[in-house]
């Protein structure tokens, strides 16, 4: 798949829109994203977080701008399947019919990459660095929410990625496993140098991972910068989202 | 709709180009023909037994009141090869299997399990669709076959058991043997043939299209099993037209 063996790669957004009917739902969004760095995009619900990562990886076609990969254009045919990027969808979108090891180990063996005692042990590690060493015959049924993204993790891992994708990966976990998954985020970067990007609305796992944020509101980027850039940033809507709490008053 | 007919042209066209690819896929290929061969053999069976026997039944009434009980096994044996068989089979396909593809399809879609295919550069034509076409393609004919044997015999006991029909089973098989050729029973899998096509590729089409959750798989299984249903009795008419065109040479 690959024909670029660096560890990681750089990533340009140029001017992205797109609209479904009349809706525009990314706006013109341009950022850049450093090769071996973790980017979070914050936003609230709806903002077009998802959207844009879709793009990214190529699951979606831009209405405009561009989305560069080293430079090249992810639109031109054939450039995404010359990096190794993996996803890891807010679902997990572990294959049902099939269990933790042959959903962990399916790249490798759709594409005939490696022998299945190769296989075998390759997804034996990486499960094991999720920490869910001796689940492969489990099937995703069996297994919790937590489990579930940390299987789909340990399948973007087998695909050695330059660039990986979290689309909401704490979303309906405990905060307990968010930070466990936090941590997977770190050590992994730390693993396997590549460049990331995370998309959420948890603040402690944005601010807990990020070298460096964008905050998307309503498809835009009102501003992009290190945590602390953000956190300093007067814009209204920021301080709203970054300080939003609940409070009920009990009658 | 048009837009419909057409992306599954393509479908079909996609599947066509990934034929190569079969022997690659060969173990989803056969995990597909166990399915459909195992959820739909007895079914097959006690259908066609009934419809050969109620065909008999119906038929053989009449003709015994004519004195030409003996032609019973020639008109069941035609009437189960050239139409009842692949028609009737088809149709319990597409209820049973088609709607099964869809839906199991359908929810990858909605649960992100194909974009999560297609991150990992996983065609999925080439992961899903093709073992289910083909599969089905090979399972339909060899079904009806099945299918006009035990019809024969579902009317073979009828017309031997029933009081007023009354025929010895060397008489309903003679007839039939006279009567029924080897081309009957070809006509019917040719057509079981182009019937599976059908099923596999409106069945697979509506579940990739599948967009809603849960109702959108209802949806799309509720579609694929009409679209399939209709698209199989309009293109009856077209194959039996065509067929006897071939049949006066």
């Amino acid at each position: 798949m690959s024909s670029n063996n660096s560890q990681s790669v750089r990533v340009e957004i140029r001017d992205l829109r797109k609209s479904f009917g009349s809706q525009e739902v990314l706006k013109g969004i341009s950022f850049t994203v450093e090769r071996g760095e973790i980017f979070v995009i914050m936003g609230p619900s709806g903002s077009g977080k998802s959207v844009l990562l879709r793009h990214i990886i190529g699951l979606n076609r831009p209405a405009s701008g561009d989305i560069l990969i080293e430079g090249d254009s992810v639109t031109k045919p054939g450039v995404l399947a010359q990096y190794r990027m993996a996803m890891v969808f807010q679902s997990g979108a572990l294959l049902n019919s099939l269990n933790v090891g042959e959903n962990v180990g399916l790249y490798l063996s759709e594409h005939r990459l490696k022998t299945p005692d190769e296989i075998k042990r390759i997804v034996a590690d990486k499960l094991e660095i999720v920490g869910l060493k001796g689940l492969e015959d489990k099937m995703p049924s069996e297994l919790s929410g937590g489990m579930k993204k940390r299987v789909a993790i340990a399948r973007a891992l087998v695909v050695e990625p330059q660039l990986i994708l979290y689309d909401e990966p704490t979303s309906e976990l405990d905060p307990l496993m968010t930070v466990i998954i936090g941590e997977e985020i770190l050590r992994l970067r730390e693993h396997t140098h590549s460049t990331s990007i995370v998309v959420t609305h948890d603040r402690d796992l944005a601010f807990g991972v990020a070298d460096r944020m964008a905050i998307l509101h309503e498809g835009e980027i009102l501003f992009s910068g290190t945590p602390a850039e953000v956190k300093a940033n007067p814009h209204p809507l920021i301080q709203k989202f970054l300080h939003a709490e609940v409070q009920f008053q009990k009658s | 709709m048009f837009q419909n007919i057409g992306e599954m042209i393509i479908l079909f066209w996609r599947t066509l180009q990934a034929l190569p690819l079969a022997l690659r896929h060969r173990a989803k290929v056969f995990e597909q023909l166990f399915e459909i061969g195992n959820a739909s053999l007895l079914m097959a069976c006690i259908l066609s037994l009934f419809i050969g026997g109620v065909l008999a039944l119906q038929a053989g009434s009449v003709l015994v009141e004519r004195g030409m009980a003996n032609f019973i096994g020639g008109m069941v044996g035609v009437s189960m090869a050239k139409e009842l068989a692949p028609v009737m089979m088809s149709i319990l396909i597409a209820g049973r299997i088609g709607s099964a593809m869809a839906a199991e399809i359908g929810s990858m879609r909605v649960y992100q399990e194909i974009d999560a295919l297609k991150t990992m550069n996983i065609n999925p034509i080439h992961y899903l669709v093709l073992p289910r076409v083909l599969a089905i393609t090979i399972v339909l004919p060899i079904l009806v076959v099945f299918s006009i044997m035990v019809g024969w015999l579902g009317g073979a006991l009828v017309s031997h058991f029933n009081a007023h029909i009354n025929l010895s089973l060397e008489g309903y098989f003679n007839n039939l043997r006279e009567i029924v050729s080897i081309g009957d029973v070809l006509n019917g899998v040719i057509k079981s043939f182009a019937f599976a096509l059908v099923i596999g590729v409106v069945a697979c089409h509506q579940g990739l299209i599948t967009i809603g959750g849960p109702r959108g798989i209802g949806r799309s299984v509720t579609k694929a099993v009409v679209n399939s249903i209709v698209l199989i009795l309009l293109l009856d008419y077209v194959l039996t037209r065509f067929l006897m065109y071939f049949e006066a040479f």
